[in-house]
């Protein structure tokens, strides 16, 4: 029998995939979950396995061409008599999308209950060509999360791309009649013109990514911000010391972005709430302390998460830090690498900016901004000094929390800062 | 225009109508020296005689049957039940006879009679003067059941029960005799039989209603109004033939439907409704279809606790909406 193999979706807020590289040409015997085909998308790239064994029949999307999720990219055919006439193909992403048992709100996204749409929504969502499942991912405004007419008609509102640039300027034919990852526009109206000898950069998959994700979360988080100074003079003094002899042994490079997370993560033990996110149903509180890293590339920045970073010491952090800031320059990021931040620090501190304010990643309580320490004269006791002065800047959700918390919160990443040990056994005792 | 009385409105029409054409004649307990119990036929005895104001035995199996014979020869009797609740023994009558007389007589006879009854709770009538009987007739083909819900209604319809050429069952909301107001204009007009009317336009959810549950559900309208839940409110005012056109539009308008009716809510009138728009508008619905009934006790119970428990009230109706606007 032939099955149809589709085309997944590849974590969240991801509509579309390009085919990079078919790893099984038509005839070829493919064991279950052996790699297929090589997926690009907006973030990663990932080797799909196959759903089912059997022998690839047809492929149906050449390489290179990009297609929505739930797209039938290739037939198979099999003896697989439990094969599902639907190939979903079970995908290492389809794991590490997977939410935590406390997860409970990422759980409903994927259970029939909120998958389940109303006869209209499903009317509207085949009159305008917008796949289901995209219609099933949008944060309802129903009860329990329910998406409604309404919250339809407002996505159809956003997904419409802005205003096509004059003839002669090349532009992406849409993939499909409206793009599911397309920029939230602004009404035509409002959309620039462009004028004699302008240029139009098409948006990579990354910028587009960044851009839907950072206008959804200032849409709908209501940020409220909080900065306070931190003297880490005694931290980078001890760096200076200590980062040649460090990387000798270690092998890799000891940054201040290591220390920020261990600060963070203790904080973040101390104050529950701010990893945490908001759900219409309550404050959901995250039991995993998952990182997510702010790393800057060539078209964009992309967040690489340090899994369970409370478990981790301090050389951990530091190891994992290098690790994802070299896979993600190499293009190597894997889904996992990327998902299931619980908390973010974005360090705009190495670019030299001192006074930052975030844009939380959707989906989280807060982001901490890193930045850079300057030295300042400060009043110690009766005299002035010089110390190595740096603001610590948070982002919040200010529905989950509110100013005091976050306060606080920034207090202890800074008393933990200040208190840094030095010494020989700085490393194991901070 | 004057603004009348829905009573004063029933009253008119009988009055115009009894002018209008010398078969018109009334029978029912009351009806002629009294004028009617609520007054309905106040005057008509003076005017008209004895011989076209039939003041009746007090069995309503006969008002019926009687009314039935003068129908088959040449006369158009309109037949008052004093309370609806008094209409059971002329159900015989009403539809093994007049239901069907078109129908059995192969279209040789129709059967030209209005059955008028006030109907539905009002404060303190309890289980003997409170039902609501639209289900029961509603369900039997042949026969047409009107509730208008306005005094221009009221008298524009019952000219069109009137001239009817079949037995029409024509419900008075008694609650409305007196309550409700409204400007009807003092000449021959009338209402066709049918169409049902959008009193209030809305864009969040829609509200079928009839008779006494027509006004409450506009005050529910206009009580979550300023919560940003705007309601449309449709009038279905004549139940059988239904207009299914109107009430289909304004769910496609909504997409979602909530039904309000006084009569107990299993097997209730309402019930057809949802059952239309859950069939024909499927694909326009973004919330199931919700019915707001009667609770299914025997009758309303004349304790003012008890009868405020049974009564739909426009605060019932509003947080019925504000659930289904919720989902």
């Amino acid at each position: 029998m032939a099955v149809e193999v589709k085309l997944p979706q590849l974590g969240e807020s991801t509509y579309e995939g390009t085919i990079g590289k078919w790893l099984k040409q038509p005839g070829d015997h493919v064991e279950r979950f052996e790699p297929l085909v090589e997926i690009i998308t907006d973030k990663v790239n990932v080797e799909m396995p196959a759903p089912i064994g059997g022998t690839l029949q047809k492929i149906l999307v050449d390489e290179g061409a990009t297609v929505p999720t739930g797209t039938a990219i290739a037939l198979m055919e099999t003896t697989d008599a439990a094969a599902a006439p639907e190939a979903q193909p079970r995908t290492p992403v389809a794991a590490a999308a997977a939410p935590a048992a406390s997860d409970r709100r990422t759980v409903a996204a994927g259970d029939g209950e909120r998958a389940r749409l109303s006869p209209v929504v499903r009317k509207l969502a085949e009159e305008h060509g917008v796949p289901l499942e995209e219609v099933a991912s949008l944060r309802g405004s129903g009860a329990g999360g329910r998406v409604t007419k309404e919250d339809v008609l407002k996505h159809l509102e956003q997904r419409k791309a802005p205003a096509r640039p004059a003839a002669g300027v090349a532009t992406a034919p849409p993939a499909t009649p409206a793009r599911p990852g397309a920029f939230p526009a602004q009404p035509s109206a409002a959309a620039p013109k462009e004028a004699g000898g302008d240029e139009l950069v098409k948006l990579t998959p990354l910028r587009r990514s960044i851009a839907q994700r950072m206008a959804q979360s200032k849409r709908d988080i209501p940020h409220a911000y909080g900065t306070i100074e931190a003297d880490v003079t005694t931290l980078i003094k001890w760096r200076e010391a200590n980062k040649d002899e460090w990387r000798a042994r270690e092998g890799v490079n000891i940054t201040l972005t290591a220390f920020f997370i261990k600060a963070a993560v203790e904080a973040l033990r101390a104050f529950p709430v701010v990893n945490a996110a908001w759900t219409e149903d309550g404050i959901l509180l995250r039991k995993a302390i998952n990182i997510g890293v702010g790393i800057a590339l060539e078209d964009g920045l992309i967040v690489a998460v340090i899994k369970h970073a409370d478990q981790k010491s301090l050389v951990g952090v530091a190891g994992e830090l290098d690790a994802l800031g070299r896979k993600a320059r190499d293009g190597k990021l894997a889904l996992e690498d990327v998902q299931g931040g619980t908390f973010t620090i974005t360090n705009p501190g190495v670019f030299g900016s001192i006074w930052s304010m975030p844009i939380i990643v959707p989906g989280q309580a807060g982001i901490l901004a890193t930045d850079a320490a300057v030295k300042r004269p400060v009043v110690r006791g009766d005299g002035i000094a010089i110390r190595d002065i740096m603001h610590l800047g948070l982002s919040f959700d200010h529905r989950i929390f509110d100013g005091a918390t976050g306060v606080q919160f920034l207090n202890r990443i800074k008393t933990k800062l200040e208190g840094f040990p030095g010494g020989d056994a700085a490393l194991t005792d901070f | 225009m004057a603004e009348i009385r829905y009573i004063d409105a029933i009253n008119q029409a009988h009055h115009e109508e009894f002018a209008r054409d010398e078969h018109v004649v009334v029978l029912g307990e009351d009806v002629g020296r009294k004028g009617g119990v609520f007054g309905a036929t106040a005057g008509l005895i003076d005017k008209f005689g004895e011989d076209r104001v039939i003041d009746s035995p007090l069995a309503e199996s006969s008002i019926a049957g009687m009314a039935i014979g003068m129908a088959a020869n040449g006369l158009v009797p309109i037949t008052e039940f004093q309370f609806a609740d008094f209409i059971h023994p002329a159900f015989n009558q009403i539809v093994s006879e007049a239901a069907r007389m078109r129908y059995r007589s192969n279209n040789a006879f129709g059967c030209p009679v209005v059955f008028r009854a006030p109907w539905g709770g009002s404060h303190g009538t309890a289980l003997y003067h409170s039902q609501s009987i639209e289900a029961f007739y509603s369900h039997v083909p042949g026969i047409k059941v009107v509730a208008p819900s306005t005094p221009y209604d009221a008298k524009g319809l019952l000219k069109s029960a009137i001239r009817d050429p079949d037995p029409v069952m024509f419900l008075e909301h008694k609650r409305m005799y007196r309550l409700v107001k409204g400007e009807v204009p003092s000449g021959d007009f009338t209402v066709p039989i049918g169409p049902a009317a959008v009193r209030r336009e809305g864009t969040d959810l829609s509200i079928f209603a009839y008779g006494w549950m027509l006004h409450e559900s506009l005050g529910a309208a206009e009580m979550v109004a300023p919560e940003g839940i705007s309601v449309e409110v449709v009038d279905v005012r004549t139940l059988v033939p239904l207009d299914t056109q109107t009430l289909l539009k304004s769910v496609g308008k909504t997409n979602r439907a909530l039904v309000v009716y006084e009569d107990n809510r299993f097997g209730g009138y309402g019930a057809e409704i949802a059952a239309l728009i859950a069939e024909q508008a499927f694909y326009d619905l973004d919330a199931p279809v919700t019915r707001l009934g009667g609770p299914d006790v025997p009758g309303i119970p004349f304790a003012k606790p008890l009868e405020e428990w049974f009564f739909i009230t426009k605060e019932k109706i509003a947080d019925a909406i504000r659930k289904l606007a919720a989902l």
